[in-house]
């Protein structure tokens, strides 16, 4: 085929259409596509698509934990909550027991004071029963001397007694 | 190239075959940058980590990058398995257009390093490829009775100018290419030949050659960026259910 470079002025490599050089293009075109994209290329691309992966998949876990973590701290909050109610009930509950028991201890100690002073007052008027009848019995016996020596007149001891008493009841009643 | 007088290492009639020519600089030039490509991907995406380090991370730059660009596109449920295709397409692309700002070789009078996307046939392959894989891959995904009614919808009237998108696309795909990498050897062949012609020559030369490196490596960045977006722009034309 006669090839026109030789008459142009420019150039060696303009000319027309050399199929042989198309071919060799084309081959070797197509062949450098199949191998760049089975040892360059594909692998290449493999990575990005695994790494993408990766990161989606560690973003997705990423959002799981923290949706975990949430929950888990909602939970301690609650339950520190709870524990606090408790505690709180706890002292509350010691508070009354405490006031309860204060109670208790200040009646049970008004009722001791009430019955020592109960006691005392019972003997000191046993005491005074006492001295009221010792007093009778010497006035009796004294009234017995005067009244014989005033009045001259035997009665017996008995009546006597009986007067006596009789009067004293009289002024113990008014007393 | 860099005389302008350099001709191509040709060989015609190979086997016999009457319309089989090879130049042989394009043949070593797409193995070089093929192999180029092929041997920085495979090194720079040893031992993959998932923590990624270093040549990774560039790799995987490069992923997002042409990610985006089928994104921009089409839905990534169908589009994730034409990123091999823009990757390789960026990559050979890229490697090609810089082979030949960085460095070109002469041997005798003949060319033989230098850009293989500096030749028309070998851009155009690249963008009949391209097209051809759009038209399977509409087959493929939205099967043999939508793909042909996107021929004549909305209306059948747009019938021929749908016919002749697909060649205008093809021309456009594979000349913008060529044209842009084309060009950059030829200013840069031109310096080359001024830097030559003695010491005044090679000082007037200096400056604006390093300028015009550096706008080709843009260029060759741009140019390789453009034909893989085209490339997935055409491709959603036929694989979107909205077209």
């Amino acid at each position: 085929m006669y090839s026109y470079i030789d008459v142009l002025t420019i150039g060696a490599s303009v000319g027309g259409f050399r199929v042989g050089d198309m071919l060799t293009q084309l081959f070797f075109f197509l062949l450098l596509l199949f191998l760049v994209k089975k040892f360059a290329w594909g692998p290449v691309m493999n990575m990005m698509q695994k790494r993408e992966e990766y990161v989606a998949g560690e973003i997705e876990s990423a959002e799981k934990s923290r949706l975990d973590a949430e929950k888990a701290s909602k939970e301690a909050a609650a339950q520190l909550k709870q524990t606090k109610q408790e505690a709180q009930k706890m002292i509350e509950d010691a508070r009354m027991a405490g006031t309860t028991q204060q109670e208790n201890i200040i009646a049970a100690a008004r009722a001791e004071a009430e019955k020592i002073k109960q006691d005392a007052q019972a003997d000191i008027q046993n005491e005074k029963e006492k001295a009221l009848q010792a007093l009778q019995d010497k006035v009796a016996s004294l009234s017995v001397l005067i009244a014989s020596k005033v009045i001259e007149k035997e009665i017996s001891e008995q009546d006597q007694e009986k007067l006596i008493n009789d009067y004293i009841k009289e002024a113990g009643e008014e007393l | 190239m860099m005389n302008l007088n350099h001709t191509a290492p040709i060989v015609e009639n190979v086997f016999g075959i009457s319309w089989l020519d090879f130049n042989l600089a394009n043949v070593l030039m797409i193995a070089v940058s093929s192999a180029i490509v092929f041997i920085l991907s495979v090194l720079a995406s040893r031992r993959l980590q998932m923590k990624p380090t270093g040549l990774q991370n560039f790799m995987e730059w490069i992923v997002d990058f042409v990610k985006g660009i089928v994104n921009d596109t089409m839905d990534w449920k169908t589009g994730k398995m034409f990123l091999p295709l823009g990757l390789t397409l960026i990559t050979y692309i890229l490697v090609s257009n810089l082979l030949g700002v960085a460095t070109v070789g002469v041997w005798g009078h003949d060319l033989w390093w230098k850009s293989p996307t500096a030749d028309a046939g070998i851009t155009l392959t690249l963008s009949a490829m391209v097209v051809v894989m759009t038209h399977f891959y509409g087959i493929k995904i939205q099967g043999t009775k939508h793909y042909l009614k996107g021929y004549v919808s909305p209306v059948p009237l747009m019938l021929p100018f749908k016919i002749i998108e697909e060649f205008t696309n093809t021309l456009t795909l594979g000349l913008r290419l060529f044209g842009n990498i084309y060009a950059g050897e030829v200013l840069l062949g031109l310096l080359v030949s001024l830097a030559m012609s003695g010491v005044l020559g090679f000082l007037g030369a200096a400056a604006p050659m390093i300028v015009w490196q550096g706008f080709s490596v843009f260029i060759g960045a741009i140019q390789a960026f453009v034909f893989t977006m085209l490339t997935m722009v055409y491709m959603s034309h036929k694989v979107s259910s909205d077209h």
